[in-house]
């Protein structure tokens, strides 16, 4: 597995910068390019962007069923997108049933949807969730204090590669009389990874 | 290129540790999985990483049961997989 972000990643943040300043001492960037490109990303993303997602899915099958299977084409009809300015991302969200629950993770480093779920928690980066949580998904889900009935399935999506994952998580009992921003509100970041039922 | 794989087919990971970057995680070496889904063509990291041509090929979807994966568990893992990391798993073929 590879390294703690918290630690040696500084020597790959040090490379970053002289890579940078080389960049810029050459003239091929402007030195306030990157930045006002990632504050213009950084800006925009949000956990609020996925819980926009989940209430439209929950509120409008059809929406749910294109988010579904293809979410790249879905997100502009609520003004998204996985391109964040650069290489767009295939964006894979996958839904939570009365039988599934689905979690994600990425086991090689820390690949995220940061355009729709924002910068992802220091946990998520961790070792400890990293290599746990394929092994033993219920147990460390009982740690975030949820625990999924004994005959719900549960699938974890290791992000190995080019594909960035949402959970669709199941829509609450008892908020059939609730609007779109009522519904937004109920959504939570643990909810988008699957490390929480809403 | 077409694919070698289609949703259903059974596949074996590669048991090879590479002296290279690669993006096959260890805990899925050696390991038969059920093909999901193509997620399209991306080239392969361990040539890139090298600094090696490395054309775009299939990426998979495929879903292993733990049990197979760490010897117990009753859930099921997806990992992204490239088709370098991937070969039929039973030995006549890939059906």
């Amino acid at each position: 597995m590879s390294g703690d972000h918290t630690g040696p990643a500084a020597t790959i943040a040090a490379r970053v910068r002289h890579v940078e300043s080389l960049l810029e001492r050459r003239g091929l960037v402007d030195p306030q390019e990157l930045d006002r490109a990632l504050e213009a990303f950084l800006a925009r993303a949000s956990p609020a962007n996925g819980a926009r997602l989940v209430a439209r899915a929950w509120l409008d099958d059809g929406f749910r069923a294109r988010l579904l299977a293809d979410a790249n084409a879905a997100l502009p009809e609520l003004g998204l997108s996985m391109g964040g300015g650069l290489q767009e991302q295939r964006l894979k969200v996958v839904e939570n049933t009365d039988d599934r629950h689905n979690v994600i993770v990425c086991t090689l480093c820390s690949c995220y949807p940061i355009a729709l779920l924002g910068p992802s928690p220091t946990w998520y980066k961790s070792e400890a969730y990293r290599s746990r949580v394929v092994r033993d998904p219920r147990g460390v889900l009982r740690e975030f204090g949820f625990e999924p009935g004994p005959d719900m399935k549960i699938n974890v999506w290791d992000s190995s590669a080019e594909s960035r994952y949402m959970v669709l998580p199941g829509r609450p009992a008892g908020t059939g009389d609730l609007g779109e921003p009522a519904l937004t509100a109920l959504v939570t970041r643990n909810g988008l990874i699957g490390v929480a039922p809403v | 290129m077409a694919e070698l794989y289609r949703s259903g087919d059974r596949v074996r990971t590669s048991l090879t540790d590479p002296p290279h970057h690669t993006r096959l995680p260890r805990y899925a070496r050696g390991a038969v999985g059920t093909v999901v889904e193509h997620q399209g063509r991306y080239p392969l990291p361990d040539r890139r990483a090298r600094q090696l041509p490395a054309e775009p090929e299939p990426v998979y979807t495929v879903r292993f049961a733990a049990a197979e994966l760490f010897g117990e568990g009753d859930h099921t893992v997806t990992i992204d997989l490239w088709e370098s990391y991937l070969s039929p798993a039973a030995p006549g073929g890939i059906r």
